[in-house]
C-alpha cells in the first residue's frame, strides 16, 4: 500500500487544558512536528463522541488521534476517565464499521509536555504513512450527513 | 446568510516568515460565506484591532474568525474587539496558526497549506455559532489558603488586611514552614525566627483569619468564587479551647526519644510535643505512633499532669466544610533526601556521599538546625557524631539538581545562596575553621546576592572549588571528600571533619495528590503549573485556584513573599466583583426529544443535571426531562458526547460545530 508520494491526513480530537496547551508550549519552545496533522480543540475529552472519530474517516482522515489529560488529571475531575471507557468499547465496534484499529490512537499528553506531543505526532504520522491512504470509506462517502 | 470576516496576522515574523500570510487571505475569500478577508502584521495591535472593527462595520460582517496565536493567548482580545464593533464576542474564533503552525513546522508550502486548512475547518465551525452572553454567578467572598509557611501566612495577611476572611490551613502543628527552621536568611543575615514570628503571631490574632493547624484539605468542589472545601482537622489529642499552652505536658512525658522533624532529626522531642518554642499555635500534639498510651493502653502522664484537663485520647478526625470563593496554593517544598530504600525516591541517589551512613555527612536544613540559637546546639556549630567543632567543612553544591542522569534537571535555585551563607555562617562562628565549597556555576542572580558570595570568597575566605566530588569515605576520623578542581584540572581530596549537601528542592510527596483534589496541573516533578509563565505566573490554569511559593517551582523567600502578594491580589481582584461573569459554555437540554433516560446525571462530575417536570395545561405530569443547573455546569460536554439521544448539547461545541469542522478537513 505504502506509497512514497503519500502524506497521510491525521485528526487530532484533544482538550483545552492538557493536550492543546502542552501542544501550544511545543510550539512556544519552537519545537518542530511533521505538518499533516490538523487539531480539532474540545473543552475535555469526555466530549469526544465516537461518532467524529467515525465522521473524521469519512472525511477523508488517514488517522487519529485522540489526546487529553493523564488518568487522574482532568480538569473536570473524570471527563478522561468516560473517554477512556468509552474507547474500550468503541474499539470493538471499529473493526465492525470497517475501520483498521491501528489507526485509531489514544495517548495522554499534559499541558507540561510539549516535547511528549511532538513526539507522538511524529510517531502516529510515520505509522499511519506506512499503512497508506484509508480507501474504506471513499466508496461510501457520497454525502456527508452529521445524522448519527 | 453567514457574512464572515477572516483576519490573518503575521505576527510580526512568528506567523509570516512560515506562512505565507497574503495567500492565506487569498485563499480565505474563496471560502463559501467569506465575505471579506485581509493580513496584517500584528493583528492584535490598536491597528489591527481597527480594521477588524471597521471591517465588522463596512462589511456588514456577523461572523470574525481571526487566524493568529493561541485562543489561550488573545481570543479574549479579539473577541472584546468584535464586541467593541457591535457583534456578540462568541461570534469570534481563533484559528491558531503560530503555535500550531507556524512554531512547529520548517516548509513555507507546508505550513501555508495546513494554515488555510485551520480557518477552512474554522470557518465551517463558525457558521453553527450563535450569540451567546456570559452567565452571572455570585462571589463568596472568602479565600481558603494551603499551607501556612512564609507564602501562605504572607497570602492570607494582605488578604486579610483587605477585610476579607481567610482560612489559613497547615498540615503541621504549627504555622511557619521551613522558614521557621532556618538559621539566619541570605543576603542580609536576618534572623530568619526574628522576622518571621511576628508576622505568625500576627496571622494567629488577625480578626480576618481561621487557623486551622494540624489539618489537610480533604476534598474540593465547585468552581471559581463558589468553591465547597472539606477541611480535615487531625486529631491532636488535645483540646484546643483548654489548652493554655502550659507545656507541662511535654516536660512530664516519659518518652523523650522521638526523633524531631523540626530539627531533622538532629534532636529528639517526647510523644506529646510542640514543635518549637515559638509555635503558633502554642498547643501540643500527641504523636500517636510513639505514644505510650496509644501502643499499650498505660501511661496517661499528660493527662494525669494537665490541670485544664485538655488531653483528650478519644479526639477523632474532624471534617468541617468551609465555602470560598478562592484558593491559594502555598505548601512549599520538601529536600529531597537521599535513601537508597526509599519507594518515592524520583532519583537514584548519591550513596557515595554517605548520608545516612555517615552522622556529619548532613543535608542543608540539618545545618540550618545546628546553626540556629534554637537549635539542637544552640547555634554552635557542632559535628552531630562526637559533638566536637568542625574546623575543615566541605560544601556540596547540586546534589540532585542540574543533574539528568542521577537526579533533576532543574536547578534548585536557592543552594547556592544559602550554601554561601552557611560557608560564612560557620566561619563566623568558627574563625579558624576552614571551609571549602564545590560548585558546578556560581548562581547568584538577585538583589545583593553576588555581592554576598563575594563576601563570602574575599572577607570570610571560603575556598571555591569549581567541580564535582567523586565520592565521600570515613577513614580516622575524617571525612575524605574526593572530588576534581576543573579550573586547575587536578585532583582535590579534602580530610573534612564535616559534609553539608545542598540536596535539591523538590515537590511535597502528596503535591500530585492536592493537585488532583483541586484539579490544576502539575509537571512531572509535582511542581503546579501556572497559566502563563511570564504573564500568569501566579495563576493555575482552573480559575479562582493561584500558587504561592516553592510549590510551583524552587523559590528563595523574597519570591515565595511577591508571589504570596500577587496571588492574594490575584485573589482580592475576584472579590472585588460582586458578580462573576463566566463563560456561557454550558450544555443545554432539547426537552422535546430528552426521554429521561438520565444517563447524562450520571456521568456529571458536577451534579449539574436535574430533574424536570414536564406537566401538561391540566396540571398533569407528561414526563420528567433532564434540565442543566447553570451555576454547576463546568462545560466538559462529557453528557454531550454520553446522550443516546442526542438531547443534551453543550454549547460553544454542540455536534453540528464539531462534525462540519470535521468535514472541511
Amino acid at each position: 500500500m505504502s506509497d512514497s508520494s503519500f502524506e497521510p491526513k491525521i485528526v487530532a480530537f484533544v482538550c483545552n487544558w492538557c493536550t492543546y496547551t502542552g501542544a501550544d508550549l511545543a510550539g512556544t519552545s519552537r519545537m518542530k512536528y511533521q505538518s499533516n496533522v490538523r487539531m480539532i480543540r474540545l473543552p475535555c475529552t469526555g466530549r469526544i463522541d465516537p461518532m467524529f472519530i467515525i465522521k473524521a474517516f469519512e472525511s477523508g482522515a488517514d488517522g487519529v488521534l485522540v489526546s487529553g489529560c493523564h488518568p487522574g488529571d482532568c480538569h473536570y475531575t473524570a471527563g478522561n476517565y468516560h473517554a477512556r471507557r468509552r474507547w474500550i468499547l468503541f474499539r470493538q465496534l471499529l473493526k465492525f464499521v470497517g475501520i483498521d484499529e491501528s489507526r485509531v490512537f489514544f495517548s495522554w499528553v499534559s499541558a507540561s509536555e510539549g516535547k511528549k506531543w511532538v513526539d507522538v505526532i511524529n510517531e502516529v504520522t510515520d505509522t499511519v504513512r506506512s499503512k497508506g491512504p484509508f480507501t474504506n470509506y471513499q466508496k461510501l462517502n457520497k454525502e456527508f450527513t452529521i445524522n448519527g | 446568510m453567514m457574512r464572515i470576516g477572516v483576519f490573518v496576522c503575521h505576527c510580526g515574523e512568528n506567523i509570516g516568515k512560515t506562512v505565507d500570510c497574503p495567500t492565506v487571505a487569498k485563499e480565505a475569500i474563496k471560502l463559501p460565506n467569506v465575505v471579506y478577508s485581509i493580513d496584517y502584521k500584528y493583528m492584535c495591535s490598536d491597528p489591527g484591532q481597527n480594521m477588524i472593527k471597521q471591517a465588522i462595520a463596512e462589511h456588514k460582517l456577523n461572523a470574525v474568525v481571526v487566524a493568529s496565536c493561541s485562543p489561550h493567548m488573545h481570543e479574549k482580545t479579539f473577541r472584546k474587539a468584535c464586541a467593541q464593533a457591535g457583534l456578540n464576542p462568541y461570534m469570534c474564533e481563533i484559528a491558531n496558526v503560530r503555535e500550531h503552525c507556524s512554531w512547529v513546522h520548517d516548509n513555507v508550502e507546508e505550513a501555508t497549506k495546513k494554515a488555510v486548512d485551520l480557518i477552512r475547518m474554522t470557518v465551517e465551525r463558525i457558521k453553527f455559532n450563535f450569540p451567546l452572553s456570559e452567565i452571572k454567578v455570585p462571589i463568596t467572598k472568602k479565600a481558603l489558603v494551603i499551607g501556612g509557611g512564609i507564602s501562605g501566612i504572607q497570602a492570607a495577611l494582605d488578604i486579610a488586611g483587605a477585610g476579607f476572611k481567610v482560612i489559613l490551613v497547615e498540615k503541621e502543628p504549627s504555622i511557619g514552614g521551613h522558614m521557621s527552621q532556618l538559621s539566619e536568611t541570605f543576603p542580609t543575615l536576618d534572623c530568619s525566627q526574628c522576622i518571621l514570628t511576628p508576622r505568625m503571631v500576627e496571622a494567629y490574632q488577625h480578626p480576618n483569619i481561621k487557623l486551622y493547624t494540624y489539618s489537610e484539605v480533604d476534598n474540593v468542589d465547585g468552581f471559581i468564587g463558589n468553591f465547597k472545601v472539606t477541611i480535615r482537622k487531625k486529631a491532636r489529642s488535645v483540646k484546643e479551647n483548654l489548652c493554655t499552652g502550659c507545656g507541662l505536658c511535654v516536660q512530664k512525658c516519659p518518652i523523650k526519644k522521638a526523633p524531631s522533624e523540626f530539627d531533622e532529626g538532629l534532636a529528639n522531642r517526647p510523644a506529646i510535643y510542640v514543635p518549637f518554642p515559638q509555635a503558633v499555635p502554642n498547643i501540643p500534639v500527641i504523636d500517636r505512633t510513639v505514644c505510650t498510651f496509644f501502643k499499650t493502653g498505660k501511661c496517661q502522664m499528660c493527662k494525669k499532669v494537665c490541670g485544664r484537663d485538655a488531653i483528650d485520647f478519644e479526639q477523632k478526625d474532624e471534617l468541617i466544610t468551609e465555602d470560598v470563593g478562592a484558593i491559594i496554593v502555598a505548601t512549599g517544598y520538601k529536600l529531597y533526601k537521599i535513601d537508597k530504600k526509599s519507594k518515592d525516591a524520583a532519583v537514584k541517589g548519591y550513596g557515595e556521599y554517605g548520608y545516612g551512613k555517615y552522622k556529619d555527612v548532613i543535608d542543608g536544613l540539618q545545618f540550618e538546625r545546628i546553626a540556629s540559637a534554637s537549635g539542637p546546639t544552640a547555634g554552635e556549630i557542632l559535628r552531630p557524631s562526637d559533638k566536637k567543632q568542625p574546623k575543615k567543612v566541605v560544601f556540596i553544591q547540586c546534589v540532585g539538581s542540574r543533574d539528568p542522569s542521577k537526579g533533576f534537571e532543574y536547578c534548585s535555585k536557592i543552594c547556592c545562596m544559602y550554601t554561601a551563607k552557611h560557608a560564612m555562617l560557620y566561619k563566623h562562628k568558627v574563625h579558624d575553621g576552614e571551609a571549602y565549597v564545590f560548585y558546578m556555576d556560581i548562581r547568584a542572580g538577585g538583589k545583593g546576592y553576588d555581592e554576598f558570595v563575594r563576601r563570602a570568597i574575599e572577607e570570610d575566605h571560603v575556598k571555591y572549588i569549581r567541580g564535582r566530588v567523586s565520592r565521600v569515605y570515613e577513614k580516622k576520623g575524617k571525612y575524605i571528600v574526593k572530588g576534581e578542581d576543573t579550573i586547575s584540572g587536578v585532583p582535590v581530596e579534602i580530610e573534612a571533619d564535616m559534609v553539608v549537601l545542598a540536596t535539591a528542592i523538590v515537590a511535597q510527596p502528596e503535591a500530585a495528590k492536592l493537585a488532583q483534589t483541586l484539579g490544576i496541573p502539575y509537571d512531572k516533578y509535582g511542581f503546579y503549573a501556572e497559566v502563563h509563565p511570564k504573564l500568569r505566573p501566579v495563576e493555575s490554569s482552573s480559575g479562582g485556584i493561584f500558587l504561592a511559593g516553592a510549590c510551583q517551582s524552587p523559590r528563595d523567600i523574597p519570591e515565595s513573599v511577591a508571589m504570596a502578594s500577587a496571588a492574594a491580589s490575584k485573589a482580592l481582584v475576584l472579590f472585588g466583583n460582586e458578580m462573576l461573569e463566566r463563560e456561557p459554555i454550558v450544555a443545554k437540554v432539547n426537552e422535546n426529544t430528552c426521554v429521561g433516560c438520565f444517563y447524562c446525571k450520571k456521568v456529571c462530575a458536577y451534579n449539574a443535571i436535574e430533574l424536570k417536570e414536564i406537566k401538561d395545561k391540566k396540571g398533569n405530569l407528561v414526563k420528567v426531562v433532564a434540565s442543566v443547573n447553570t451555576g454547576l455546569c463546568q462545560g466538559c460536554g462529557t453528557c454531550n458526547a454520553t446522550c443516546p439521544s442526542k438531547s443534551i448539547e453543550l454549547i460553544g461545541f454542540n455536534d453540528e460545530q464539531i462534525f462540519y469542522q470535521i468535514k472541511a478537513l
